[in-house]
């Protein structure tokens, strides 16, 4: 075992090449773009056996990432905000194949206005397209989180492709120091593909993904795809103690820090989530009793674990990087739909939108969040949702806006007459 | 004389067994379906077909096939990228000697004209360039006929379609998917039709012992969509090569060769007359000058050949 300083996009380019991916269709989008040219070079080179094929787009490269994976070979793929929608009827098309592969995200915000910084906007638009997720807060969790993806897709109880997701910038292009796991153990891990019935053979002729007439069968197939997500779940865990009894690193459907006794907790995902643990730090040593709980399962969704672990809390206050316009949050929606009607005495429930785009959220913000969700405990209601801005911000943006105005007029002004 | 010409001199050498299975639910008289039949008793059943949304999605339908070899429906734009990665899998399993080569499949694309002259255009151009060793077959039945007759990329100047039911039909041009295709300098290139298949034929048997992107248009005759009684497919076919609508030719090597001259070329408005979707160009008076301008092009483009 080795440890060197990666950033999230190599630890992902090893977890592909530690995985023994056999075929990476691929397709360049910042911030993912480092993944797919780590990868080819070692392949260029003859550090990793495979083959890299560069597409005209992702549509194209999850065509036949989808298509390579119901040949019956072990697939890699990575793409990236505009990338994901671009290839989004894909994502739904193939799930149905029931190929398994494992697809990187680079979480970016999603146009409009386009930008190169993340949130989670592009990731939970797959939300129910029958891909899995996992999402990582590190580097080292990003290796990780591939190879036991692997695990989880090629299951013969699960054969549904998987996303992992890390956050641009803050982890694609940060450097910490990764454990690179022995090779062999990997391979033993990860094991060899068997494709089983998912096939193309000249010897067994295979019609896949056929059309269906009604709702009858279609929906016979649509709920066999539910299904095999929600075994998910069991095999999630398996495959996790699995990692766990190797390599030393447990990695949960939910990670749970300083949660236990805490009557408040901040709920995050992704990289963003590292800030409220320091926050949590803080605040327990100023005499609060507050945790965090961080999503790293998200499809399928541990509903009943959610419940387990909020039992007894007094307030949960939920930050979303992500924002469904119309109604806020993602996240909440789905904590607060896991938790209704299964414990008698619920926690109170705080909605915050922050970090849209790479927005930083700060230790103030942190602090402030805390106080709101414990004022509402103690009033024993839900205070409206939250989107985080500050005095400072809407400042910069008015400077803008004036800087554009005046630059206007004098353009304006130059003007020839007539 | 060529090899494919050789195994197929005359129309006795045709295949007399037929691979594909009746009792699909294509429209009684499909052209598309008739030159599907002729190309998959050469190819084999050693195929994969890779299928973009159209008409013939419909010949798979949960849980009959008529194909005897196997199939994988993708979506409209993406086929060719669909192909690209069963080739792919195939070759890795192939190399690593996971698969035995008897285990092999021609991968085939088969897709219509509303995706092939465009939503899959690019897609096929990037397989092409990429020199995807895959057969493609677009059958062109000249418009969105799965929808019901939409004009497409593919629609001839002043067809009636449901979208262009104006006086004059189609304001557009066809698009030369043909020479589009050439451009990329892919190992072959040929148009086709069902109603002549000795042509076909051996067309289909050169693409077969070539390697690389061979990229194949089969002009559809459509009762449906071009408005005929399905008994005149066959005949509407051979007058759109014999007007010289249709012209039948192969790029190769660098060269476009025609394959059969039509001599003498008899008037395009013998073909257009046989079918309601350009009724409006003779009733309830002659277009005379639509006529003129359509028989014009044709002429255009074989004065530079006959």
């Amino acid at each position: 075992m080795t440890r060197r300083l990666l950033t999230g996009n190599g630890a992902a380019a090893w977890g592909a090449r530690l995985a023994r991916a056999d075929y990476i269709p691929a397709f360049p989008i910042t911030p993912q773009t480092e993944i797919i040219e780590s990868l080819g070079q070692w392949i260029d080179t003859g550090a990793m056996p495979g083959r890299m094929v560069t597409f005209e787009s992702e549509h194209s490269m999850i065509t036949a990432a989808g298509s390579a994976a119901a040949t019956g070979v072990r697939v890699f793929s990575a793409t990236s905000s505009q990338g994901l929608l671009y290839g989004m009827e894909m994502l739904y098309t193939v799930a149905g194949w029931r190929a398994p592969f494992v697809l990187v995200n680079v979480s970016r915000g999603l146009a409009s206005p386009i930008t190169l910084e993340p949130d989670h906007n592009d990731v939970l638009a797959a939300r129910d397209c029958g891909f899995l997720q996992i999402h990582c807060a590190t580097c080292q969790e990003v290796l990780d989180s591939i190879l036991i993806a692997y695990r989880l897709a090629e299951d013969p109880q699960v054969r549904l492709p998987v996303i992992v997701n890390l956050d641009g910038f803050y982890l694609s292009f940060t450097r910490e120091p990764v454990e690179l796991p022995d090779v062999q153990a990997c391979a033993n891990y990860v094991g060899s593909y068997d494709a089983e019935n998912v096939r193309f053979r000249a010897s067994a002729p295979e019609s896949q993904a056929v059309a269906v007439l009604g709702g009858g069968p279609y929906s016979y197939f649509r709920y066999e795809t539910q299904l095999a997500a929600m075994n998910g779940l069991a095999v999630y865990d398996e495959v996790a103690d699995g990692f766990a009894q190797v390599f030393g690193r447990l990695h949960g459907a939910v990670e749970a820090y300083r949660s236990e006794d805490a009557e408040y907790v901040f709920v995050m995902m992704g990289s963003f989530a590292t800030k409220a643990k320091e926050a949590v730090d803080q605040l327990r040593n100023a005499g609060w009793r507050i945790g965090l709980l961080r999503p790293r399962l998200v499809r399928p969704f541990p509903a009943a674990r959610w419940s387990e672990l909020l039992a007894g809390k007094r307030g949960a206050a939920i930050i979303d990087q992500n924002l469904s316009f119309g109604m806020g949050g993602v996240l909440h929606t789905e904590i607060a739909s896991a938790l209704y009607g299964m414990n008698a005495v619920q926690p109170v429930l705080a909605s915050f939108v922050g970090g849209l785009g790479g927005r930083d959220i700060s230790p103030q913000e942190f602090f402030e969040m805390a106080g709101v969700i414990r004022d509402a405990a103690q009033r024993g209601e839900s205070p409206p949702p939250r989107l985080l801005y500050t005095e400072d911000e809407l400042r910069e943006v008015r400077k803008l806006q004036a800087v554009a105005q005046v630059e206007r007029e004098e353009l304006a002004k130059n003007e020839p007459k007539g | 004389m060529t090899e494919s010409q050789i195994r197929f001199r005359r129309m006795k050498d045709l295949p007399s067994t037929h691979l594909l299975g009746t009792g699909t639910p294509m429209c009684a008289g499909c052209g598309g379906l008739e030159a599907l039949h002729e190309i998959y008793d050469i190819l084999g059943e050693k195929t994969v077909f890779v299928n973009a949304a159209g008409c013939m999605t419909l010949l798979s339908v949960y849980p009959f096939t008529p194909v005897r070899g196997s199939w994988l429906y993708t979506a409209m734009a993406s086929a060719p990228a669909g192909a690209q990665g069963i080739r792919d899998a195939l070759d890795i399993l192939l190399e690593r000697k996971a698969i035995t080569a008897e285990e092999d499949l021609e991968v085939v694309v088969l897709t219509g004209d509303g995706a092939a002259y465009g939503m899959g255009l690019s897609a096929t151009s990037g397989a092409m360039e990429r020199n995807l060793d895959f057969v493609y077959i677009c059958y062109d039945n000249e418009g969105y006929g799965n929808t019901g007759q939409q004009y497409s990329g593919a629609t001839p100047h002043g067809a009636r379609t449901a979208t262009s039911l104006g006086s004059h039909g189609f304001g557009g041009y066809k698009k030369d998917l043909f020479s589009i295709w050439a451009a990329h300098r892919p190992a072959y290139v040929a148009t086709v039709i069902g109603a002549e298949p000795l042509d076909l034929a051996r067309k289909i048997e050169k693409a077969r012992t070539l390697h690389g992107p061979r990229m194949i248009i089969a002009l559809a005759p459509c009762p449906t969509g071009w408005d005929y009684d399905p008994k005149e497919s066959v005949e509407i076919g051979k007058l759109a090569v014999k007007t010289g609508v249709w012209p039948l030719r192969e790029y190769i090597d660098g060269k476009v060769v025609h394959t059969k001259m039509p001599h003498p070329r008899i008037p395009v408005e013998e073909y257009l007359m046989r079918q309601g979707r350009f009724r409006h160009l003779f009733e309830p008076q002659r277009d005379q000058q639509l006529l003129g301008e359509i028989q014009q092009r044709v002429d255009a483009y074989w004065s530079g050949i006959e």
